[in-house]
């Protein structure tokens, strides 16, 4: 398997001066390919702040951050934007483009890439198929339930084959029922794609589908736990 | 092709959109009339000089523009008649009368062009076959082109052959008519015979004339004649070329009078009323779509990316607003003209000027709009 990610002594500082405030403290944690991982704490304890910095959204400061076996510490902008092309992201906001379809959506996330515009648009449909939309492919966000959205979501995030996909709360806005869909329709995909999943949630209902969860709680990653 | 992010932006709003053209459009023709004015003001103050025929041209020193004449010696005018390659000389007499339309009698100030009715130095319409009439005492040729307010003077001359008023205290007859346009300094024009000028305005010296016309052989260089001229002249007249004697009366609207100001200051607000409304459509875009816009940085686009969506969103709403906008002015062109008698003319160098300043207003109003961008930072919508 490979290691899709490799943090070393990562220490993260908001604020400058006397205002300065350590929001993480020394973070030692690695991912493997095609692995499913589950990161839980209380509100304000890191995990978004470690999240934005896996997916080169935020710059790291001190310690090692390999994402992809590129080091993010003092990566250029230029780097860190290539990077995040082999990322997909699923927000606990959908975050969709209101002015385009589901289709158009999705195909954003492939024009990053080089493909055709033919293929490009198979790709999306099929995509779109995979998470059961097929008939809602030239609908605009407006018209999907929330579930619908955040599938349309999942399809943006895997249409491109991504070697990581980071969640923060996927299924927060959702009720029981879609929550659990969603998550396992990312698991079904990834697990397809063997790409590295990693959630951020409160959720408890969807602890099952991990293979490894992780906690983290001021700033520290202080336990790991593997699944049966 | 990909997908064409501005364009789906602008049109999924489709009434956002409608307001925003409306709003272009209507500083686009803010612009366009407040030109056309300008423009037709300076074009009016020269039609006359453009239809004399001459080549060159004495003035006083003391004029400062077909409404502020100072008269000069004729003596000036023979003296240029001596010189290799002048054809032939005629003098112009300039004044205002006061004419009373025929129907309500009210007055209303009128040029007189006086000229020696044997000479050829006018070309307008009807002028050729109708100035022997100006030899007959008091008999006079009327401007079909002046404003109403003179009187249904073409039409009552088509329908009675002759129409009679008062004019400057003396009983003037219309016995025909050409046609050359108000200006801003006048609202209609007379042709008259130098006598008949002479009558009209009592108080005038046949010797001391407004404008000095030379026409030149066929052979002679203009140029050489001209400084051979200014040469022989002393300085108490100016002396012009044609072009010059253009751009001496139009230089006086431009620069001596409040008109060229008024005007641009007209025009600016309408590229600060456009610049405002493209502006507002353009920062309620990306302040509605940040969450998307971070989104898309953090799936990999670059900043560059959003940039130029927003600077194509510009282009768009500039080249689809200036559309309409050009359209109804050219129809109130018509309307203007038809109602103030002034040359205001859609001409290419105005409808790329107000193009270049629509695109130059909307790519203003993207470039301060961008600044939200910046807010679109990803790591905030985690």
């Amino acid at each position: 398997m490979t290691t899709i990610i490799n943090i070393k002594n990562l220490d993260f500082f908001f604020g400058q001066g006397a205002l300065r405030k350590q929001t993480l403290f020394d973070i030692n944690l690695s991912l493997e390919g095609g692995e499913v991982t589950i990161m839980k704490g209380p509100s304000g304890s890191g995990k978004t702040t470690l999240l934005t910095l896996m997916g080169g959204l935020r710059s790291p400061q001190t310690g090692s951050l390999r994402v992809l076996d590129r080091e993010l510490v003092g990566a250029s902008q230029s780097q860190v934007v290539k990077i995040r092309r082999n990322i997909g992201y699923i927000f606990q906001a959908h975050n969709l483009l209101k002015s385009l379809t589901a289709r158009q959506n999705v195909q954003m996330s492939l024009e990053l890439h080089d493909f055709t515009q033919r293929e490009a648009k198979k790709r999306s449909i099929e995509m779109l198929e995979a998470v059961g939309l097929g008939d809602r492919v030239d609908y605009y966000p407006e018209a999907l339930s929330g579930g619908q959205k955040q599938r349309v979501a999942i399809a943006r995030a895997l249409v491109s084959h991504p070697k990581m996909v980071l969640a923060d709360e996927p299924t927060a806005a959702l009720d029981s029922k879609s929550g659990r869909d969603v998550v396992e329709l990312m698991q079904g995909l990834a697990q397809e794609q063997g790409c590295t999943i990693l959630i951020v949630t409160h959720d408890n209902r969807i602890l099952d589908v991990a293979d490894r969860i992780i906690h983290l709680e001021d700033g520290r990653l202080s336990q790991e736990t593997l699944t049966v | 092709m990909k997908t064409p992010l501005a364009w789906l932006q602008l049109s999924h709003e489709r009434i956002r959109l409608v307001i925003a053209l409306a709003g272009i459009a209507f500083a686009d023709i803010l612009m366009f009339m407040q030109f056309g004015f300008r423009d037709a003001l300076y074009e009016s103050a020269v039609t006359l000089h453009r239809k004399i025929e001459g080549d060159i041209f004495l003035l006083s020193p003391d004029s400062t523009s077909l409404i502020a004449m100072d008269q000069f010696s004729q003596r000036r005018l023979y003296q240029a008649r001596g010189i290799q390659g002048v054809a032939e000389i005629h003098p112009i007499y300039l004044d205002f009368a006061i004419w009373k339309n025929p129907i309500t009698a009210e007055p209303r100030g009128i040029m007189v062009i006086g000229i020696n009715p044997e000479s050829d130095i006018l070309d307008l319409n009807g002028f050729q076959e109708n100035k022997d009439k100006i030899k007959l005492e008091d008999t006079v040729l009327f401007d079909s082109a002046s404003r109403p307010e003179f009187g249904p003077i073409p039409e009552l001359f088509e329908k009675e052959g002759r129409v009679t008023t008062e004019a400057g205290g003396r009983q003037l007859t219309v016995g025909g008519l050409v046609e050359l346009g108000a200006s801003f300094g006048a609202d209609g024009n007379l042709i008259s015979s130098d006598l008949n000028f002479l009558r009209l305005f009592g108080n005038r010296d046949r010797g001391l004339i407004d404008v000095g016309v030379i026409q030149l052989k066929d052979t002679a260089n203009p140029e050489v004649v001209l400084a051979q001229i200014r040469q022989k002249l002393p300085a108490d007249v100016l002396v012009f070329s044609k072009e010059e004697f253009v751009d001496f009366e139009m230089s006086y609207w431009q620069d001596s009078t409040a008109i060229g100001f008024i005007f641009t200051l007209g025009a600016g607000m309408g590229f600060i009323v456009g610049m405002v409304i493209v502006y507002q459509i353009l920062y309620t875009d990306v302040a509605n779509h940040l969450p998307e816009y971070a989104t898309l940085k953090a799936m990999g686009y670059r900043n560059w990316y959003l940039l130029t969506v927003v600077f194509q969103e510009a282009l768009i709403l500039a080249l689809l607003g200036y559309i309409p906008g050009y359209g109804i002015s050219v129809i109130l062109y018509t309307m203007t003209k038809s109602a103030t008698s002034l040359p205001v003319i859609m001409s290419v160098s105005k409808a790329v000027t107000v193009l270049i300043l629509t695109i130059v207003m909307c790519v203003g109003s993207g470039a301060v709009a961008i600044r939200k961008l910046s807010e679109a930072d990803p790591a905030d919508i985690f």
